[in-house]
């Protein structure tokens, strides 16, 4: 019974507002006083009602809610007769709520939009071979599954056969189809655009890429940040003291009146509402942006930091060494060039994939044994001859003795900024080679933009020589480079910056770069919605795009800038609304409640600002 | 153990979320702080001894504030 009438707030507030209307024409145009006054009695018990069944369920569990206060409010207007007063109060109190409750739809409709998006069903190959519509919650780790063109990927998993392009935009954010084919890994919540794909699910529901992200969004929408805990539990004692407040002073006046409009003010509902929805709107703006932010106290140290460092490999630059310059010693390039390829075919290291994909198709020679020598290079015995691949510091242990001529070349590839590669045939050095590592694209300005909103220092830390971390914070405008860095480095130079008082923000790729992303005040992964990424950052860039950086960066201080907003609203409209009440005139009930309410529209309608905005 | 997840309708004051969070964490069986009410997602999720209490009688609880229950999902912990 008490859940149907609550279920009906919608058309008791229509009810009590038709009412009311009632009751003005009747009393103001035509003079019927009587007929005036029963309108707002019905009007007023009707929309107490709903209110009363609230605040007897939250009293209960010993909660002092808002409605309570409102209920003891309309209960001390009968009491003195001021129909009109408990009618209004009434209704704005519910009509309110359903005001709120559309608006805060509508803020949060980024997060829904993302659910909205999880798959529901799958085709799944039954016992007899034959695909079978089912729910998806019934498909369990290892079920086979179809995906027919146009059709939303139901898990995450690997293809078995089939071919086709799937858009994986909402896990990676990158508008290009991928082409999937027997082996690929394909991702819960993608579409696949052209095809047919035969799947083996590895991970389902909640566990897939795409359910954590949406668990992530949703956690980080409820996550409080310091302040935020300080005003729930403000408000936990707000309300109850509101009560006090306005009995100490209904007894010491002796006027009801005074009494309850003060009941009606002590609702602190703008300032509950107005963080949280700065948060939830902002984070929403992100996730349909590719980027992550979890949580409000992310948000708040974001949006101060003033020093951003960059790990280089893969994150700077593409993460895709090539060739870039030769120098021969020999007479007999092919000779060398087939030594080379068959070392380099046993190695898995990035230079050697470069050095591979420059020889090309070149026929190889047969490798009869390889030694690694760590930092240093390879030593293969190759054909009967011994071929070493590598630095200075393993020509120097090899004994390889470089004349003039190559001196000057090899402190040219150096001044070039590449890494140098040098190759040895039995002793002679034969090839050096230089192998450069792209910067992304378009990088130079992205950091320029971080300059423009504030932030003092822009650094590289690189495992790289510092010749090639120079020669990159040169081409972008870094204030500092650092090379020579192991990961622990790179660890151990963050804390310094942040022990000399600066709020440091840690740009990598995730995976290496755990013990970095930990010591930074925000540390801010390039994932492509991998796990590892998603676990271990406080700032996701979903495609692994720097694009993004200057437009998380700006939305974190639009966030928390719209937060302050809405807090000296909220506590702004309380203070005027105290001050009158006790000053002038024209304060009473209902004019305080409808204060309230607009307060609490306006501070909703502030933060759905965010949800438009755009990096300019 | 068991983890509840429990999707309500929008949830639209603040103080519905304290009333929903102080009547789960009254029931015996549940782990209270455990409980986490998510306002902007509408969602409860929370972890219970399934021998003790039943997933139906959390949901009868939040179902009594007159919170509509779109969707519910018990794991196992």
């Amino acid at each position: 019974m008490q859940i149907w009438v609550l279920n009906q707030k919608k058309y008791i507030a229509l009810a009590g507002g038709f009412l009311i209307a009632i009751a003005f024409i009747s009393g103001r145009w035509i003079g019927n006083v009587i007929v005036a006054e029963r309108a707002l009695i019905v009007a007023s018990v009707l929309g107490a009602v709903p209110i009363a069944i609230q605040a007897f369920q939250a009293l209960k569990v010993k909660v002092v809610s808002i409605d309570v206060l409102v209920t003891i409010a309309v209960l001390g207007a009968f009491l003195i007769g001021e129909f009109e007063e408990s009618a209004i109060v009434t209704f704005l109190f519910l009509f309110g709520a359903y005001l709120e409750m559309r608006t805060l739809n509508r803020t949060r409709s980024a997060i829904k939009n993302l659910t909205e998006m999880a798959p529901e069903s799958a085709l799944k190959q039954m016992s007899d071979g034959l695909f079978l519509e089912s729910p998806i919650e019934e498909v369990d780790i290892g079920d086979v599954l179809l995906v027919k063109t146009g059709a939303k990927v139901p898990v995450d998993g690997t293809v078995t056969s089939g071919e086709g392009y799937v858009n994986e935009a909402s896990i990676t954010g990158e508008s290009m189809p991928a082409a999937k084919g027997p082996g690929a890994q394909v991702f819960a919540g993608t579409i696949l655009e052209n095809g047919t794909l035969q799947v083996t699910a590895d991970r389902v529901g909640e566990d897939t890429t795409f359910g954590k992200i949406i668990e992530l969004v949703e956690e980080a929408q409820d996550s409080k940040s310091e302040a935020e805990r300080f005003i729930d539990r403000f408000s936990k004692r707000y309300t109850p003291a509101v009560l006090v407040l306005a009995l100490v002073v209904g007894l010491l006046s002796r006027r009801v009146d005074l009494a309850i409009t003060i009941l009606v003010l002590g609702c602190p509902g703008a300032l509950v509402i107005g963080v949280p929805v700065s948060n939830v709107a902002g984070i929403g703006n992100g996730a349909r942006h590719g980027i992550l932010l979890k949580g409000s106290e992310v948000i708040r140290n974001f949006s101060r930091a003033d020093t951003f460092v960059f790990d280089k490999t893969g994150t700077l630059t593409a993460g895709n060494p090539r060739v870039a310059d030769v120098q021969l010693y020999t007479d007999e390039p092919e000779n060398v060039f087939r030594y080379l390829a068959g070392v380099e075919r046993e190695s898995d290291h990035p230079l050697a994939r470069a050095i591979t994909e420059y020889n090309g198709a070149t026929d190889h020679c047969s490798v009869e044994s390889t030694d690694v020598m760590r930092g240093e290079g390879i030593v293969a015995i190759a054909d009967g001859h011994r071929i070493a691949v590598g630095n200075a510091a393993l020509m120097e242990r090899e004994r390889v003795p470089v004349n003039g001529t190559m001196q000057s070349d090899i402190f040219r590839f150096e001044q070039s900024g590449n890494t140098l590669v040098m190759v040895s045939v039995d002793g002679e050095l034969r090839m050096l080679m230089g192998i450069r590592d792209l910067i992304r694209p378009g990088v130079k300005e992205h950091l320029q933009k971080l300059r423009a909103l504030n932030v003092k220092s822009l650094i590289v830390l690189s495992g790289d020589n510092q010749g090639t971390v120079d020669r990159v914070a040169h081409e972008i405008g870094l204030t500092e480079a650092h090379g020579h860095m192991l990961p622990e480095d790179k660890a151990q130079y963050i804390s310094q910056l942040r022990q000399q008082g600066r709020i440091v923000a840690f740009v990598g790729d995730g995976i290496n770069d755990s013990p970095s992303l930990a010591q930074a005040d925000i540390g801010i992964a390039m994932g492509n919605g991998t796990d590892i990424a998603i676990e271990t950052s406080d700032v996701v860039l979903m495609n692994s795009d720097l694009s993004r950086l200057p437009h998380a960066l700006g939305l974190a201080k639009a966030i928390a800038g719209n937060m302050m907003q809405n807090i000296v609203i909220a506590v702004g409209v309380v203070l005027f609304l105290l001050v009158n009440v006790f000053l002038s005139e024209w304060m009473n009930m209902s004019v305080g409640m409808l204060v309230h309410e607009m307060s609490i529209l306006l501070v909703i309608f502030n933060g759905m600002r965010l949800l438009r905005y755009k990096l300019r | 153990m068991k983890k509840a997840v429990i999707q309500l309708e929008t949830l639209t004051c603040p103080s519905c979320a304290q009333k929903i969070e102080s009547a789960v964490k009254s029931l015996e069986g549940v782990e209270t702080e455990s409980v986490n009410v998510l306002f902007n997602a509408s969602k409860v999720k929370l972890n219970f001894d399934d021998s003790k209490l039943s997933a139906e009688a959390i949901e009868k609880m939040i179902g009594t504030f007159g919170y509509r229950i779109i969707k519910s999902q018990v794991k196992d912990l």
